[in-house]
């Protein structure tokens, strides 16, 4: 069960106080009528699996019923970031695999070593975010 | 009746158990005494019991192998009454109570004598790994008849067929470090983490801390081990920031440092929680525990070593012996013969020696297979003149119910094959040590791969972030270096969190020399493992080395295969002393090394959890959360029938007492009575389970617009409009009706069970891609109360009781209006959901029942009659007006519903699911649309459900074409009646359906309308 930080409370709550929501960042077409069947299918039902860093939505619903993005590691399942709609990401898959891949206490998934629960430098990172 | 009250196990003295307190227990029908103190597997070992169960596939008679969790054999079933049945339960960690009674799980007629053992002597050749697999597989079709004897011969436990008499809770708890293990690395680890300031849960699944102090032969501080447990127990328990958890399993470790607790509260004491002060005590508890830092002090297990016959009654694990002989005071046989690849292990012989020395007890012989065994404890058993043989094992064990001798032969280790001669030596007990593995099954729990690691032959966990290992677990063996690591995994956690980590001071222990432990798994036979005796490696699964060998040989490679293939380690103690024995004989197999092979994956739970306890509270009436509405109370005593919509209880009809004091109605007739209410007089329905959403804001209107697809800009205030909400893939995903309160501000209703759902999509949309609408959403469901008066009679009802002026052309259909009704304030809608004149009472949730029984009051001469759900369902049926989640699934578009008139095509901005309406699946002809069905014989209720095929000649599988989603039967049209969705049903008016039934019968059914009743719609106009 994870323990999330809501970026709006700015508190670590359990899991159960929220709803994950797929993948984020998928911005609705801005003119759908313009999107070919195809695109329009793509745009409904297709999304990414990745092995590795995925940027999720997540709702707050038990709580203060704001949508926000999670940053996480699909193999490890640890979170490495929470950040608000309308805000980008401060950690990518692009952004690791340019640095030391452990850097800033993040492992990249290899297949090897898994970690799980939010290393101090995720939480850091967090409470830093909002300070 | 006590036949075997002697004990004849059981040492004079010594052990921890309380000599003064004798309890007596019943095994398999037999009684027994032990006493305070004892578990059940040392009451039985102390009474001589030798076969305590029948293996799971062969049948073989099996007994006590290991003093812990880790048993695989002692498996029983607890419980004196029905009640108590408990399965699964390990004799090794059942403690003794006055009364307990036990028995096998596996075993027919008793383990003694049992049938099924000669099926597995004469079938025990014939059943070679995947035997299920090859023999039962094909015909499939006979699955079902081979499982039922499978099932049968497979003893696995049962549950109670009572209702448990005992209560079980949840807590949940917060923690600096958690400690998981209460040996020397965790005490020691507590004591570190708790003097440095952190708060600290220790946990300890045994009966009493101190894990292998118990039973150690180390001095600690110049005395026995105890005296320095009991110092720090009483130093742990006395500080206000520590929680010591005994009997309490982790179970699981699972995200982000939340581990489950399973603390097992009274089994220590009876078959059910004893009441205290009168009061039921809850027997089991689960601790959701969210950890700042884990700690696994879960210690090692010790590994057999796999020789022929070492399953037969009188072979255990060389510290199992230890642990009976220390901690219980019990000697387990009359003549040991060790068996071991490392100095450790000889602690049992000196046990067995000293303790054993005048009650005609002896080892015979230590069989070590290294070749110089050099080392503390090999010097002490030499001192003692007790013979060691050399480069040897013990090969095979002789004997059926217990062993009575032990073959002995030189082996080749790197050779894999006997050397010498045979030389066989009587005795009663083999114990057997193939080194340590540690327990690594928690920190598997969290995904991590374990490393092998050569020095002390085994896997140590990787460990994630915020966890580390100390001692056993992490294969530290000598105690000081297990005390020191405990002392350093303390401080670390502790100052990881924070704290300043505190000086401690470690007690005195000297340091054994130990020899070098050497590899050994399986013992090589003169005969080849195949045609050797069984040489076991799983006990509880009965896998053999062979059957592993086997396994390789048929292409399984992948340990997870031969995991799968030969059901190593499925059992319920998941294979914790076999499966590292299986992946080194897979690895000799394959030519492998054990980390190339790999290991498999341990999942939660670490032992076998009552279903009381994971359920906890959450069980009978508070299993799910009930809502009532304001009015439930009126329901209740007006005697209404129930059904559960999302979490409400709504009435659901309203039966009557007969006059004469007969039965109530039955449903059909109440229905019938409350429908033919309605459509002639009055009806009430409470429908304030609706949800309700309070939207506000400059932009809540063009917000309506883009979530709703017909158009909402238009909407004057004071009126209503019915909505139909789509997801973006053009599927209908609600309805409802929507009034504009004020420019600004709107009241949307929902369906009862999307309300929550649809509030949180509407959030989605606002916050996600629209955030510059100025717009909020509020529920209000549980706000309003709302009263559905519907039926001819209701405006003259209604007019009693309101002053608004409720003239048929200033208070339209589909409008609104504020004003008072029995003088409270109240918001009234003109909408129908059953095609008669309606109004819909809103007022606020505590003034509900006033209006409601205001309402009675004046509705007598009106006939006013209350009505449920299944005649709302009827009614709404009868006008074609659909249910979303009933006749829809999800798959159905607002033009299949036939409700292109609620579609905005032309509205300017792209509102959701617009634009999948236009694509070609969405445009198919011939896609399942919404039809009336009215069976060619009235009497006949058609199944919801049901498919409909065109031809029912034709061959199975007959093309279906689609189903019925709603039917009913109208006491209006006296006849059934069904709302279905059929293939171009719009187009097929008239057409003969037919519906094929299970029972071999076929129902015809003609394709209408879906409106049955005034397909007009003039009544609701009126």
């Amino acid at each position: 069960m994870f323990l999330i930080y809501c970026p709006y409370c700015e508190e670590l709550r359990e899991e159960p106080e929220f709803h994950a929501k797929g993948q984020a960042h998928i911005a609705r077409p801005q003119d759908p009528e313009a999107c070919s069947d195809e695109e329009w299918g793509d745009y409904l039902f297709f999304r990414d699996n990745p092995r590795g860093i995925h940027h999720e939505l997540w709702v707050h619903a038990i709580g203060c019923r704001k949508f926000f993005n999670i940053t996480r590691n699909t193999v490890s399942y640890e979170i490495l970031e929470t950040y608000k709609m309308g805000e980008q990401p401060t950690i990518t898959a692009e952004s690791l695999s340019r640095d030391d891949k452990t850097a800033d206490g993040v492992q990249v998934a290899d297949g090897g070593q898994q970690t799980v629960g939010a290393s101090d430098s995720a939480v850091n990172f967090v409470r830093g975010a909002k300070v | 009746m006590t036949r075997n009250a002697q004990q004849s196990n059981r040492l004079t003295q010594g052990g921890r158990i309380d000599r003064s307190r004798p309890l007596s227990f019943t095994f398999n029908g037999q009684t027994y005494q032990g006493h305070a103190g004892d578990t059940l597997a040392s009451a039985l070992l102390a009474n001589g019991v030798d076969v305590v169960n029948r293996s799971f596939k062969y049948s073989l008679p099996r007994g006590i192998v290991a003093a812990g969790a880790e048993e695989p054999n002692a498996v029983v079933q607890l419980g004196a009454s029905e009640a108590s049945q408990v399965p699964n339960v390990r004799a090794t960690q059942q403690a003794l109570y006055e009364g307990l009674v036990a028995r096998s799980t596996n075993g027919w007629p008793s383990v003694q004598r049992d049938l099924m053992g000669v099926v597995g002597k004469l079938g025990g050749k014939l059943m070679p790994p995947g035997f299920y697999y090859k023999t039962f597989m094909a015909p499939a079709s006979l699955w079902m008849t081979y499982e039922k004897y499978i099932r049968k011969s497979a003893g696995l436990g049962r549950s109670s067929t009572e209702s448990d008499p005992d209560i079980y809770d949840h807590q949940h708890r917060h923690c600096d470090v958690l400690v998981i293990g209460a040996g020397p690395a965790g005490l020691v680890a507590a004591l570190a983490a708790s003097r440095s300031g952190a708060r600290v849960i220790l946990c300890d699944e045994q009966e009493e801390p101190g894990g292998s102090l118990l039973a150690s032969r180390e001095l600690v501080d110049d005395e026995p081990a105890e005296k320095w447990l009991s110092a720090v127990m009483a130093e742990l328990s006395e500080l206000a920031n520590v929680t010591v958890l005994p009997r309490t399993t982790a179970n699981g470790y699972h995200d982000h440092n939340f581990v489950t607790l399973h603390e097992r509260r009274t089994d220590h004491l009876g078959g059910t929680a004893p009441r205290v002060d009168g009061l039921r005590q809850s027997r089991g508890r689960m601790h959701h525990v969210r950890a700042g830092r884990v700690i696994l002090a879960t210690g090692a297990h010790e590994r057999p070593l796999v020789y022929a016959a070492n399953d037969v009654p009188g072979n255990l694990l060389a510290g199992a012996v230890s642990t009976y002989i220390r901690r219980y005071g019990v000697m387990p046989g009359q003549k040991l013969v060790l068996s071991t690849s490392n100095d450790h292990a000889y602690r049992a012989a000196l046990d067995w020696a000293e303790q054993g020395k005048g009650a005609g007890r002896e080892v015979v012989a230590i069989v070590d297979a290294r070749a110089n065994p050099q080392g503390d404890l090999v010097a002490q058993v030499r001192r003692l003149g007790i013979r060691v043989i050399t480069g040897s094992a013990v090969i095979e064990a002789k004997g059926t119910n217990r062993v009575t001798a032990a073959r002995v032969a030189k082996i080749d280790l790197e050779g894999f094959r006997v050397t010498g001669p045979v030389e066989e030596l009587s005795c009663d007990t083999i114990a057997s040590s193939g080194g340590y593995s540690p327990v690594i099954h928690l920190a598997s729990h969290t995904g991590a791969r374990p490393n092998w690691n050569d020095r002390i032959l085994g896997f140590v966990p990787s460990l994630v972030k915020g966890v580390s290992a100390a001692g056993g677990a992490s294969g530290t063996y000598p105690l000081p270096e297990v005390l020191a690591e405990g002392r350093e995994a303390g401080l670390q956690a502790a100052s990881s969190c924070g704290f300043e980590a505190a000086n401690i001071e470690l007690p005195q222990v000297d340091a054994l020399s130990e020899g070098e432990a050497c590899a050994l798994y399986q013992v090589p036979h003169e005969k080849t493992a195949l045609r050797a005796p069984k040489q076991f490696v799983d006990l509880q699964n009965d896998v053999t080395a062979a059957g592993i060998e086997i396994a390789t040989r048929e292409g399984f490679e992948s340990i997870e295969h031969v995991k799968r293939y030969t059901a190593m380690g499925f059992g319920t103690d998941q294979g914790k002393l076999g499966n590292i024995n299986g992946m080194a004989i897979a690895a000799r197999c394959l030519k492998r090394t054990i980390p190339e092979v790999g290991t498999t994956v341990f999942r939660p739970n670490y032992t076998p959890v009552t279903f009381g306890a994971i359920a906890g509270r959450h069980c009978k009436a508070l299993f799910d959360p009930e809502r009532y509405t304001a009015l439930h109370h009126w329901h209740v005593e007006r005697g209404a029938e129930f059904e559960v919509v999302g979490q409400w209880m709504r009435p659901w009809y309203y039966p009557l007492q007969r006059s004469g004091g007969g039965e109530r109605e039955s449903m059909s007739e109440a229905v019938a009575r409350e429908c033919r209410a309605v459509r002639e007089k009055v009806g009430i329905l409470d429908a304030t389970t609706l949800g309700k959403i309070d939207i506000q804001g400059a932009d809540a209107r063009e917000f309506l617009a883009r979530i709703y697809t017909n158009k909402w800009e238009k909407l004057a205030v004071g009126k209503c409009r019915y909505g139909l909400m789509c997801k973006d893939d053009g599927m209908v995903t609600d309805d409802g009706v929507t009034a504009c309160l004020a420019e600004n501000h709107f009241v949307m209703t929902t369906t009862t069970g999307g309300a929550a759902a649809i509030l949180e999509w509407l959030e989605l949309w606002h916050q996600t891609e629209w955030p510059e609408l100025d717009v909020s959403f509020t529920s209000v469901t549980d706000h309003w109360a709302t009263m559905t008066i519907t039926g001819p009679e209701s405006r003259r009802l209604l007019a009693e009781i309101c002053d608004i002026d409720l003239d048929r052309d200033s208070f339209k259909f589909m409008d609104w209006r504020e004003g008072r009704v029995a003088d409270v304030p109240a918001r009234v809608f003109r909408i129908s959901f059953t095609g008669e004149l309606t109004y819909e009472i809103n007022v606020q949730a505590h003034f509900a029942m006033h209006v409601w029984k205001t309402l009675f009051s004046h509705g007598e001469k009106y006939g006013l009659t209350p009505y449920g759900t299944e005649t709302m369902h009827v009614l709404r049926a009868e006008k074609g007006f659909i249910i979303v989640g009933q006749d829809t699934d999800g798959s159905v578009t607002p033009e299949d519903l036939g409700m292109q008139w609620c579609v905005g095509y032309d509205k300017p901005f792209p509102w959701i699911g617009k634009r999948a309406l236009t694509r070609s699946d969405t445009r198919r002809e011939n896609r399942k649309q919404l039809v009336g069905l009215k069976p060619k014989d009235p009497a006949v209720v058609l199944q919801e459900g049901a498919q409909i095929v065109f031809d029912p000649k034709a061959p199975i599988p007959m093309p279906m074409v689609g189903h019925v989603t709603s039917s009913y039967y109208s006491p209006i049209l006296e006849a059934g009646f069904a709302l279905a969705v059929v293939k171009g049903g719009q187009k097929r008016m008239g057409e003969t359906v037919y519906l094929p039934m299970a029972d071999g019968t076929t129902h015809e059914a003609e394709i209408v309308g879906p409106i049955f009743v005034d397909p007009k719609g003039e009544r609701q106009n009126v």
